[in-house]
């Protein structure tokens, strides 16, 4: 290996590093945002209206402006 | 050159509960509970003083059955703000800021004066249905009611050149400002029955321009109302915004049409893009159109999706900043972090939704309905997907779904709790708004152009505010401050 295919190597390796932490960062956030999801989703089966149906029917307003 | 792009929004809020479920009572008893508490105290139009006056520090009256006025209940709040029923609805006009930053502090501050407004009321009617409200724009039957803003505009421009320049953007803009809504409801998506629309209000406009706001409205407002010189300004009233519990949303909401208006009085209207052929087609198909893909053919033969609109609009926002041009609008750093937010915006629902989340209301809605059908397996036309996309809308913080779903700040609680009771410093509502608070026994009304006052000694003296930029606290401050009555501030003005 000449020295100038060495430097390409390790660079790119290096790149290949940072894509990979990348990625990993990536599916972190990921995770995080699906959890957050999951966690948002457990708040709305706890607050949302409990008779969904009639909420939605009595919710009826004028026009305005 | 551009003149300040004084601003503000006006919101009408959906209501329910109440004594005997009419939205009109509802909406009286919140404005005159309170107005009762003594957090404000004074009429919009001549009348008699309400008997409130003496109750600015006393504690919550509970047993005080609300009074019911003959005549809409209308109030003038102590920052700098009106707060009253407007047909059957209660609505805040948040008072005239400076900048868009301003703007979006003072319609926060509306939300927690419709929440201690429902608060007192149903505390002091246990008996009857409790009051709720939601900042949203239809009833998903059918109804619909506003959220308009204000802009302030030079009067020499043409109205025909606002319209030519402004109306891409208030027909294109709902792709990143949209509140989102379930399903449709009017004639004109019976074949195409969207499941989603990107706004709440889109469907509902029927013409290109019109002075109506209720029936045929129109994409551009023609109501000529300047309050203020008439010789010098006009107030371009928009009418087909969304009301927005993002707080970026609102903020870019207010600054990205002010900006547009600052470059059509220094820039002229040929810079801007060309108008859709059909423009109430467009606004229409825009808002069903989750791809933002599909274009629209404009006037010069171009095909143009609601985003490439305003990606066109950020582009010219952002050369005119960058030539040193928008103080008119706000400071250098509060227009970087409009230009800014634009962007993301803009880029953000195009190549990843998800991360604009935080602040496009349709995205995080959508969000919230889509991870609700899926985990439980729910049909589209499930009640249960509409009630969340009502729920978003509550203000109440512990049924709010908007409050949950991880919506960016902008704002401190502690500077929407000041501007709960004080007026913005650098606009003419620092003067109503002070004299409200320091005078509210000697002002019979107030309006957005003057404050009437009686000193028990006839006649009456009206103070005029025709200037938006006067009745500052730089100008004013100091004699406000040293008026120990409102005879010594009358004196002060040189009005006695």
């Amino acid at each position: 290996m000449t020295e100038q295919e060495h430097i390409q190597k390790t660079s790119t390796e290096k790149a290949d590093e940072a894509s990979s932490i990348e990625l990993v960062a990536n599916a972190a956030k990921n995770e995080q945002l699906k959890n957050d999801l999951d966690n948002l989703l457990d708040e709305i089966d706890e607050v949302l209206e409990d008779n969904a149906e009639e909420f939605v029917r009595n919710y009826v307003q004028k026009g305005g402006e | 050159m551009a003149i300040a792009k004084v601003l503000g929004i006006e919101t009408e809020y959906g209501i329910t509960g109440g004594p005997d479920g009419d939205p009109i009572t509802a909406s009286s008893i919140l404005v005159n509970a309170f107005a009762r508490n003594g957090e404000i105290n004074v009429n919009w139009d001549f009348g008699d003083e309400s008997p409130a006056n003496d109750a600015r520090h006393m504690p919550l009256l509970t047993s005080v059955a609300p009074m019911i006025e003959s005549h809409l209940a209308n109030t003038v709040l102590t920052n700098g703000a009106r707060f009253y029923v407007d047909h059957a609805h209660p609505e805040y006009s948040s008072p005239e800021c400076r900048t868009p930053l301003s703007g979006l502090l003072y319609d926060r501050a509306g939300e927690d004066v419709l929440l201690h407004a429902v608060r007192l009321a149903n505390a002091s009617s246990l008996d009857s249905p409790p009051i709720t409200v939601y900042k949203n724009n239809s009833d998903g039957k059918g109804n619909s009611y506003g959220t308009h803003e204000n802009y302030l505009v030079k009067r020499e421009i043409p109205f025909p050149e606002i319209v030519r320049a402004i109306a891409p953007h208030l027909l294109s803009r709902q792709v990143i400002l949209g509140a989102g809504k379930v399903g449709y409801e009017t004639e004109y998506f019976d074949d195409l029955s969207p499941r989603f629309q990107l706004a709440q209000r889109s469907e509902f406009f029927e013409e290109l321009v019109g002075l109506e706001t209720t029936l045929k409205r129109p994409i551009v407002n023609t109501r000529d109302e300047p309050h203020g010189d008439p010789e010098r300004f006009r107030r371009l009233h928009v009418i087909i915004g969304d009301a927005n519990m993002s707080e970026v949303a609102t903020f870019v909401k207010l600054g990205s049409t002010a900006l547009l208006l600052a470059v059509l009085e220094d820039r002229g209207v040929e810079v801007f893009p060309a108008m859709p052929k059909t423009p109430v087609r467009a606004v229409r198909a825009f808002g069903t159109d989750l791809t933002l893909r599909q274009g629209q053919e404009s006037v010069d033969g171009r095909s143009r999706s609601a985003w490439d609109y305003q990606d066109e609009l950020w582009t010219l926002a952002h050369r005119y900043v960058a030539g040193g041009d928008g103080a008119a609008v706000a400071t250098e750093a509060e227009l970087q972090l409009l230009l800014t937010q634009w962007r993301e915006m803009l880029d953000g629902v195009r190549d990843n939704p998800e991360s604009v989340a935080d602040r496009v209301d349709w995205v995080a809605k959508l969000r919230l309905l889509n991870g609700f059908q899926n985990r439980h397996g729910l049909r589209d036309d499930d009640p249960r997907l509409r009630a969340i996309d009502i729920q978003y809308h509550d203000i109440r913080p512990d049924k709010s779904l908007a409050r949950r779903a991880g919506l960016r700040t902008l704002l401190t609680p502690e500077a929407i709790g000041e501007a709960f009771h004080k007026p913005p410093t650098d606009t003419r509502a620092y003067f109503r708004g002070r004299c409200i608070d320091k005078y509210p026994k000697e002002i019979v009304a107030a309006n957005w152009d003057s404050i009437i006052f009686d000193l028990g000694i006839d006649p009456l003296h009206r103070v005029p505010m025709m200037d938006p930029l006067k009745g500052t606290a730089e100008l004013l401050g100091d004699l406000l401050d040293n008026a120990a009555t409102a005879e010594e501030l009358l004196r002060a003005l040189g009005t006695l």
